[in-house]
Parts: structure tokens; C-alpha cells; sequence
């Protein structure tokens, strides 16, 4: 019962962090603004780091270093103890802090469904609409080739 | 559930502590029985003084094996916190690690249990980390050797008691040797290698 309910947790938290990590900043911080967010504190301060981005060439090529990404990460731990981790993309040590505020809040029964109405639900939709507008601009300009048959046969 | 509630918070702000700290361990190891204060603040495991956390904070990485004494690994929180804020590799076998914590100096192990670095790498010794109970009162030890103008008297409950005693083998393996730091509290006392006891008070 538990295992299963860490397992939906986990999975909540994956999408979440997938979500957080491609949203702007700005838009996070202007969601969790409208959520009263409990005190914590910064059990890690947010940092900068660099990690080593490995590829692969096709399914069964041998693994080589493709280069190093900037990262930042923090960890926020609430008054409650839960502690949440905040991973992203460049040098934005304030995303890193509020994706891992996030992350503990929903954790926490008593803010998950908040974070989840007010600051995942409509950063998740301003990307799809973002999405399906870039898609519809590049239909738009599709063409379509067709090849000519050839007397030969 | 992440709940890490018993895990103490690192540096408030990493740079600038870990600097300041590090100026302090950098100073007392260069002037040797002179008392140096650590500025830093840090969130504290139990069992760990002020100065030992922020010396941790700031040495320890993931190159740096790590021995804590039976005291220290008497439950995992400390090691778990060293884990979380430095990622330095806490080990069993004392004869490998760059720093040993001692929590109980009273039963520090014989030196020989520890890296005295190798005449290629003298560098790669141990370093131990000493919590004793003053740095104020106790008997007195006059010093000498580099970074000490004449003689330093350092004063406290140096434990072990036969410290010096044991620390004169750093004399027949110079450049290889074990540097120590005497923390109480907040405040460092570093005995490198090359310092000798002159004379011991009572």
C-alpha cells in the first residue's frame, strides 16, 4: 500500500520536475506566488556545477563525453522535515530553489493538490499551447515533394 | 517520503564562509599553538563541535576519504551529513583516509593506523581533526619548529595526553607525517608536522 503510494509519488514528482525544469522562472515564481508556502529553510544553499553530458551514437554505440552543461540544484527543507531536491539547466540558482521548494511541497499532503491546481497545471499548459503554436507555424510552411515517375519502366 | 528531518543545514553562504574558514585553518597551520577562531556558522550534527563542521564544510570533497572514531560512527547521522554537504566517501580502513575525526581524543588510535604519505607524496598523509574539551585551561606545552618565532605555549586538555609523545615520530619521517588541528568549539590550534615539544608544563 505504501510502496505503491511512494511509487504514484514518485512518478508525480518525475512529471513535476519535468514540467519545472523547462518552465521560465519567472512564470514559476509568479504560480507560487499565489500559494501561501510554508516555512522552510535552504538545508542546501543553491549552487552552480557543472555535470558531463555522456552520448551515445545510435542504440549500441560506445558511450563518449559529449561536453559539460552548466547545472544548478538546491535542496529546501520544510518546517515539516520533508525535503526536496531542484535540479535545472543553467545558472538560475532561483529556479533551482523554488523547483526544489516545489518539490517538497509536493510532497506534503497538505500543499501537493495546491502545486498541483495552481503552479503545475498552468505551466504545463502554457508549454503545450507554446508547443501546438510552434507546431501549427511550422505546418503552415510544409511542403510537400512527390516524386515524378520516370518512363523507364 | 524525502524526510531528512534530523540533517543539519550546511554553510548559510557556502563561498564566503568556506574562505573565511579556510583562512583560519590556513593561519593557524602556518603559525602553529596559536588559538585561531572560526567564524563560519554551520548547522552542527550532534557529537561534532562548531569548528570540526565548518573544517568539514570546507576540506571535504569527494577526494578526501573520510575515517570518523567509534564515537563519530556510533550512529549514521554524521556520516550521512558529511555525505549530503561534501560528498567525501566516509571509509572503515584508517590507513587510507586524508582526514580522521576524532570525537573521543582520549582514544585516539596508535599513528600508525594512518597514512603517513609517502616520501613521493608526503602530502598524502592524514590529517587528523582532534575535538578536545579546552584550548584554554589545562597544562601547558611550549612549542617550537617553523612559524614559531622562539617558543609558542599552547595551553589546554590536550587529549591524548601523550600526544606530543606520540607525535615525535614526525621527526624521524619528515618530509612523511601526520598534521593534526585541535578543535574545541570554535576554535582551531594546528600541530603540523614539523613542530616539536620543547618543554611540557604542569
Amino acid at each position: 500500500m505504501t510502496a505503491a503510494r511512494d511509487a504514484s509519488r514518485q512518478v508525480q514528482r518525475k512529471a513535476a520536475m519535468a514540467v519545472l525544469a523547462h518552465a521560465d522562472a519567472a512564470a514559476i515564481a509568479g504560480h507560487l506566488g499565489t500559494i501561501a508556502v510554508p516555512a522552510h529553510e535552504n538545508l542546501r544553499e543553491p549552487e552552480n556545477g557543472i555535470v558531463m553530458v555522456r552520448g551515445r551514437i545510435g542504440g549500441d554505440g560506445a558511450p563518449f563525453n559529449l561536453g559539460e552543461a552548466t547545472v544548478s540544484r538546491a535542496a529546501v527543507r520544510l518546517a515539516s522535515g520533508v525535503v526536496g531536491f531542484g535540479y535545472t539547466l543553467g545558472r538560475d540558482r532561483q529556479k533551482a530553489r523554488m523547483i526544489a521548494l516545489c518539490d517538497a511541497l509536493l510532497q506534503s499532503d497538505e500543499f501537493a493538490d495546491a502545486v498541483e491546481a495552481n503552479v503545475l497545471a498552468p505551466l504545463r499548459s502554457a508549454m503545450a499551447s507554446e508547443r501546438d503554436r510552434n507546431a501549427a507555424e511550422t505546418a503552415a510552411t510544409r511542403v510537400d515533394f512527390y516524386t515524378l515517375v520516370r518512363g523507364e519502366g | 517520503m524525502t524526510t531528512v528531518a534530523e540533517l543539519p543545514a550546511g554553510f548559510a553562504d557556502k563561498v564566503l564562509s568556506a574562505q573565511s574558514t579556510f583562512r583560519s585553518v590556513m593561519d593557524a597551520m602556518a603559525r602553529p599553538g596559536s588559538v585561531h577562531r572560526i567564524a563560519a556558522t554551520s548547522g552542527t550534527p550532534a557529537a561534532m563541535m562548531r569548528g570540526t563542521a565548518a573544517i568539514a564544510l570546507t576540506l571535504f570533497d569527494h577526494d578526501t576519504p573520510i575515517w570518523l572514531d567509534p564515537l563519530l560512527s556510533e550512529t549514521s547521522e554524521i556520516a550521512k551529513w558529511l555525505k549530503f554537504h561534501t560528498s567525501a566517501p566516509v571509509i572503515g580502513d584508517s590507513s587510507i583516509c586524508s582526514f580522521a575525526v576524532i570525537g573521543d581524543a582520549g582514544a585516539l588510535p596508535a599513528l600508525d593506523c594512518f597514512s603517513f604519505g609517502t616520501s613521493e607524496y608526503p602530502d598524502r598523509s592524514t590529517t587528523l581533526i582532534l575535538q578536545i574539551e579546552s584550548l584554554t585551561e589545562g597544562p601547558a606545552f611550549e612549542l617550537q619548529g617553523p612559524g614559531i618565532d622562539g617558543t609558542a605555549v599552547l595551553q589546554g586538555a590536550i587529549r591524548p595526553s601523550d600526544l606530543f609523545e606520540r607525535l615525535a615520530v614526525n621527526a624521524g619521517l619528515f618530509p612523511r607525517g601526520i598534521d593534526v588541528v585541535l578543535v574545541h568549539d570554535d576554535t582551531i590550534v594546528a600541530i603540523p608536522r614539523t613542530t616539536r615539544l620543547a618543554t611540557k608544563g604542569g
